[in-house]
């Protein structure tokens, strides 16, 4: 057993009193003081998360935009000639999802954030393809990231000496750079807020900082179940390789338009009937209890899974996202324990802007 | 360090349980163990009039992190159960050796408790 990575914060964490967990081979803050307290901070005002452990890549010459239309399923184009961040994932030829991913373009440069437990997979992939590009791969260890999220992220950082007034501007995924720093209006939540990309020598100045100006911090904890709420699905768990995105709630990041556009899995794609495939629903348990990934459900048409499940601060129930065969109405059936209890099929987004969906 | 109450017994799983004056029993989970589970949503109790082996599943309870299977210390007859727990959960986090008491039982053989951790012995086990 190797000894788990850190994060350059590794110390405050352990300062604030952060209750650590192992998360992929990196020793994370799980929760300093509640995971509900911490939710609620995010929803209600402002709170700050250090994922310095997702992985953080830039490219250098040749051409990125043709590198980016072969290996990313969304269209590259979209953000081409902006400065604006977009989401997607990269496939195999299978079509079966290797990772989500967001991709920055600001002043004529990209910058790629991806998860940690894929950062040598991803590596070794965008390398394969990049020199048919003439593309130089640079994986940016050097830098980390700070969320800054909540109804009160923007005026928080705005407060913030380290950080210029300019990023009021920022559109929702908008990004921009000054110098090696990247801001963008990104982020993990459901809320409104920022993701700093940052070098590790000035992530600890911009943490206290953000901490002086009143920002929670948060753990990996809170960020599970704010993702949940939001309906964002976690990498692992609601999406994998042995799956493709249209049962995964992807297909909306899935850009066909370009018939010229040739990505790595897009004929793959081509063959899925996507009318009796799979889908991934959201899930509400109507009385006590907590879904858990795993747990088997059924409907009148068919059966599912749990993929993702929590219990919702916000909603104050159970809430999950489960794969499910189509045809699922309203209601079901999960199985908790040998008890048949009653669930309800909605929206994936159960929270929009923080607020919950009617 | 968490708290651990001189007068109660343990086991390693982490229940207590206090003999009564009158004899019955009270049984919940430790603050240590209450620490480690975070933030208590749900708890499925035993049945009053359920009879429970020692150290057979009695109860369930789920944070958001986890569910978790309460084992019960002694052996003998759910007398009483919890009313709070249903509720606010959230309370076992807040007081788990006084109002986040879990179930009371009428003990089938009180030596049992013989058995079970002491406080110091205990103690060692969340320090481990």
């Amino acid at each position: 057993m190797t000894e788990p990575k850190k994060t350059t914060l590794h110390a405050s964490h352990k300062a604030l009193g952060a209750k650590m967990v192992n998360f992929a081979q990196w020793d994370m803050p799980i929760s300093y003081s509640s995971l509900m307290e911490e939710h609620h901070a995010v929803r209600k005002s402002v709170g700050i998360f250090d994922v310095s452990h997702m992985a953080v890549f830039d490219f250098n010459g040749g051409d990125q935009i043709g590198f980016f239309e072969k290996i990313f399923a969304n269209d590259i184009k979209k953000i081409a000639s902006a400065n604006k961040a977009l989401y997607g994932v990269i496939l195999n030829e299978d079509g079966g999802i290797l990772d989500d991913l967001i991709i920055y373009h600001a002043d004529e440069k990209f910058r790629l954030v991806s998860n940690c437990s894929t950062r040598e997979q991803n590596a070794a992939w965008y390398k394969k393809y990049a020199a048919e590009f003439g593309v130089e791969v640079i994986e940016r260890s050097d830098m980390g990231i700070l969320a800054i999220q909540g109804p009160k992220a923007v005026e928080t950082l705005l407060a913030m000496d380290e950080i210029s007034d300019s990023i009021k501007d920022l559109e929702t995924f908008g990004c921009m750079f000054e110098g090696d720093h990247l801001y963008a209006r990104t982020g993990y939540t459901g809320e409104d807020g920022l993701e700093l990309i940052v070098p590790n020598d000035d992530i600890l100045s911009f943490w206290n900082a953000a901490l002086e100006k009143g920002c929670v911090p948060i753990g990996l904890g809170a960020r599970d179940t704010l993702r949940l709420e939001a309906g964002l699905n976690l990498y692992g768990n609601d999406m994998t390789v042995t799956h493709h995105p249209y049962e995964s709630n992807l297909a909306w990041t899935i850009d066909t338009a370009d018939d010229s556009r040739d990505f790595i899995g897009k004929q793959s794609l081509l063959e899925i009937d996507q009318s009796s495939c799979q889908k991934i629903i959201g899930v509400m348990l109507e009385g006590r209890g907590v879904l858990r990934p795993g747990y088997e459900i059924s409907h009148e048409h068919g059966q599912g899974i749990i993929l993702s499940g929590t219990y919702s601060p916000t909603l104050e129930a159970s809430i999950g996202l489960a794969r499910v065969d189509q045809g699922f109405g309203k209601s079901g059936k999960v199985m908790i324990r040998n008890k048949a209890l009653n669930i309800n099929f909605i929206s994936p987004r159960f929270l929009r802007q923080g607020k919950i969906s009617s | 360090m968490s708290d651990i109450p001189g007068d109660l017994k343990f086991l390693s799983s982490h229940e207590w349980v206090r003999v009564e004056t009158d004899g019955t029993v009270t049984v919940g989970i430790s603050d240590h163990a209450q620490d480690l589970l975070g933030d208590i949503v749900f708890v499925e109790l035993p049945e009053v009039g359920q009879s429970i082996d020692a150290e057979s599943d009695a109860a369930i309870v789920e944070s958001v992190k986890a569910a978790s299977d309460v084992y019960s210390p002694l052996s003998g007859e759910v007398i009483e159960v919890n009313p709070t727990l249903e509720d606010q959960p959230e309370i076992i986090n807040s007081s788990p050796y006084d109002d986040g008491w879990f179930y009371k039982m009428a003990p089938l053989d009180l030596g049992e408790v013989e058995s079970l951790l002491s406080p110091e012995d205990y103690r060692a086990v969340c320090e481990d």
